[in-house]
């Protein structure tokens, strides 16, 4: 076999330990549904009632789930972060990475397992939180190729965005450190994106930072594909983004990875 | 390049051969140019005090971090060329335990196994025969986390094994250990040597050193400060000697009188005379004493690594004092 079969490999025994580690502690995978899930019913049922009237002429005639349900999605690919960076410094401050680093396998594959775990769980928590969406009233006109592409959005976005947790939990040195490294995307970001409200709404300093930041686009392209509306050059935009974001997290994790662990 | 190339063509039957090696974290030298050679099957023991770059030496000699200089090659293969060709025939056991918690004792030995790319037969096979040969087939099912510090540092062991490796990193693999776990993981590299297996040791349990290992170095500040067996570096420091702890300074005078060989030490009352240990030379000194002295206590000192080791590890200290 070649090097390159053995690193395709390794990934795969990395990611089916991924998947045994989330089957016997599912307790993260839980509330990684849980946080979408709570923001959801929070949106809906309580603020969403006057957030649906204020968006008057920028939403027209749709009910406030459609416009939400899109930005639940994202944030439900974001909560996966913290899942990564934790179990990424896990293994870093315990001994098992410097195990495998001093073995005959293929770096980016210890690291690829991470990915490979953030990719799937990610499939299941959003399909999860997708079903409870649709039982509160969201309704996607999406095309069959637009379901295709709205799986394709989160993929992307989820691979990016495991890089850069793994990055974050390769660069910080404890796993509360890693853990505190991820409420930026957890929360922050999405809720200065349009995922809530329209950018329109915004003061004008969020208005710029939202409109120039990757959830925006992400939020964006989801919605415009679930609702059957023209995504045009967002779509792009999302997926340049994605992959801006996978490269500077790859980049990053394998030079920390690089340095090791002391 | 040329000079490792040399190295790395030296060294059939050579394990390990090491050639200045230096290393330093943010302005501080850990390690300050160490030479070391070791044979194929030998047990090599790295003894020194805390923070002497034991952890340091193995760390770079498993390919786990670059050195600042030097050059070394690892069975056969330049370590900076070919950390690939050398991981592949190392094992390394660290000092902290590197087990998966969340996969069963079995679970992380075939982990090791597909990682090795071992067919999927021999993987349980190996598996099954490890978890036996470490006592741990009866906890095979359970969470690392049930297990106790002994039976860890087993599994450790069992997972560095999966792969067959013909030299073996221990990094103190006796820390932290109750004295029959400690028992156990002797006996265990015992087995390994038998095997012909190459063992490069850290320890700072100078019994250990002793009881192990074929050859020791010892390493303080960064530096080797004696290398050679168990024996010779016994050898180094002065015999055997029994001492004489006196109630005052009148008897130390009589004591000093009647064995005139001893040295005294007024300040401790204390009278050292040389003397082999054994049974009839102790009595002869004894009768010379006679019973008219006050001896307080009195103890025989054969020489020990202990005695070896703080005499290096001060004299050191003394060279390095401002």
């Amino acid at each position: 076999m070649t090097a390159l079969t053995f690193a395709a490999e390794d990934s795969l025994t990395m990611v089916g330990r991924e998947l045994k580690h989330t089957i016997r502690y599912p307790l993260m995978l839980i509330a990684s549904i849980m946080t979408p899930v709570v923001m959801l019913l929070l949106f809906v049922y309580i603020l969403g009632g006057p957030i649906g009237h204020g968006l008057g002429d920028a939403w027209r005639g749709a009910s406030y789930v459609d416009f939400l349900a899109p930005g639940i999605l994202m944030m439900t690919v974001a909560a996966g972060s913290s899942t990564t960076a934790i179990t990424v410094s896990t293994d870093m401050t315990g001994g098992i990475t410097d195990r495998f680093r001093a073995m005959a396998v293929s770096r980016a594959a210890v690291l690829a397992g991470h990915v490979g775990g953030y990719v799937l769980r990610t499939l299941l928590t959003c399909t999860v939180v997708t079903g409870v969406a649709l039982l509160v009233g969201f309704r996607p006109h999406a095309s069959v190729a637009g379901w295709f592409a709205v799986i394709g959005t989160i993929v992307a976005f989820s691979f990016a965005l495991a890089w850069l947790s793994v990055a974050l939990g390769l660069v910080t040195k404890t796993v509360a450190g890693a853990n505190s490294s991820t409420l930026p995307i957890l929360f922050l970001l999405p809720f200065l994106s349009s995922a809530f409200v329209p950018a329109s709404s915004m003061p004008a300093g969020v208005r710029w930072f939202s409109a120039h930041q990757p959830f925006t686009p992400v939020v964006e392209t989801l919605r415009g594909l679930l609702t059957g509306a023209p995504v045009g050059h967002t779509g792009y935009l999302a997926l340049a983004w994605c992959g801006g974001i996978a490269l500077t997290g790859y980049l990053l994790a394998r030079a920390a990875f690089r340095r090791g662990t002391r | 390049m040329v000079r490792m190339n040399a190295l790395t063509e030296n060294s059939t039957g050579t394990a390990i051969c090491v050639t200045g090696l230096r290393k330093t974290y943010g302005g501080q030298v850990v390690l300050d140019g160490i030479d070391l050679a070791i044979g194929e099957g030998e047990v090599f023991a790295l003894l020194g005090p805390n923070g002497a770059g034991k952890t340091t030496t193995v760390r770079i000699l498993s390919t786990l971090i670059p050195a600042d200089a030097g050059a070394a090659s690892v069975m056969g293969h330049d370590l900076r060329g070919e950390p690939g060709a050398v991981r592949a025939k190392i094992g390394v056991t660290g000092q902290f335990s590197a087990v998966d918690d969340m996969l069963t004792g079995e679970e992380n030995l075939l982990l090791i196994g597909r990682l090795l790319h071992l067919p999927a037969a021999e993987r349980r096979e190996r598996a099954a025969w490890l978890l036996d040969r470490f006592e741990l087939t009866e906890a095979a099912k359970r969470l690392p986390a049930t297990y106790s510090g002994g039976m860890r540092r087993r599994l450790d062991i069992a997972m560095t094994l999966m792969g067959r490796p013909r030299l073996i990193f221990l990094d103190e693999p006796t820390a932290g250990l109750d004295p029959r776990s400690r028992h156990t993981m002797w006996q265990i590299v015992g087995d390994l040597v038998a095997d012909g297996v190459t063992i490069f040791l850290t320890t700072q349990y100078l019994e250990e050193a002793d009881r192990l290992a074929d050859r020791i170095a010892v390493l303080n500040h960064g530096r080797i400060v004696a290398e050679g067996t168990p024996a010779e570096l016994k050898r180094r420091i002065s015999g055997a000697h029994i001492l004489l702890r006196l109630a005052d300074s009148a008897s130390l005078d009589a004591a000093a009188l009647a064995l005139p060989e001893g040295t005294r030490d007024d300040e401790e009352l204390v009278l050292r005379v040389p003397n082999d240990g054994g049974i009839r030379t102790l009595r002869a000194a004894l009768t010379r004493l006679g019973d008219g002295v006050a001896v307080e206590d009195l103890s025989i000192h054969t020489p020990d690594l202990d005695d070896v080791f703080f005499a290096l590890t001060s004299d050191q200290d003394k060279e390095l004092a401002p």
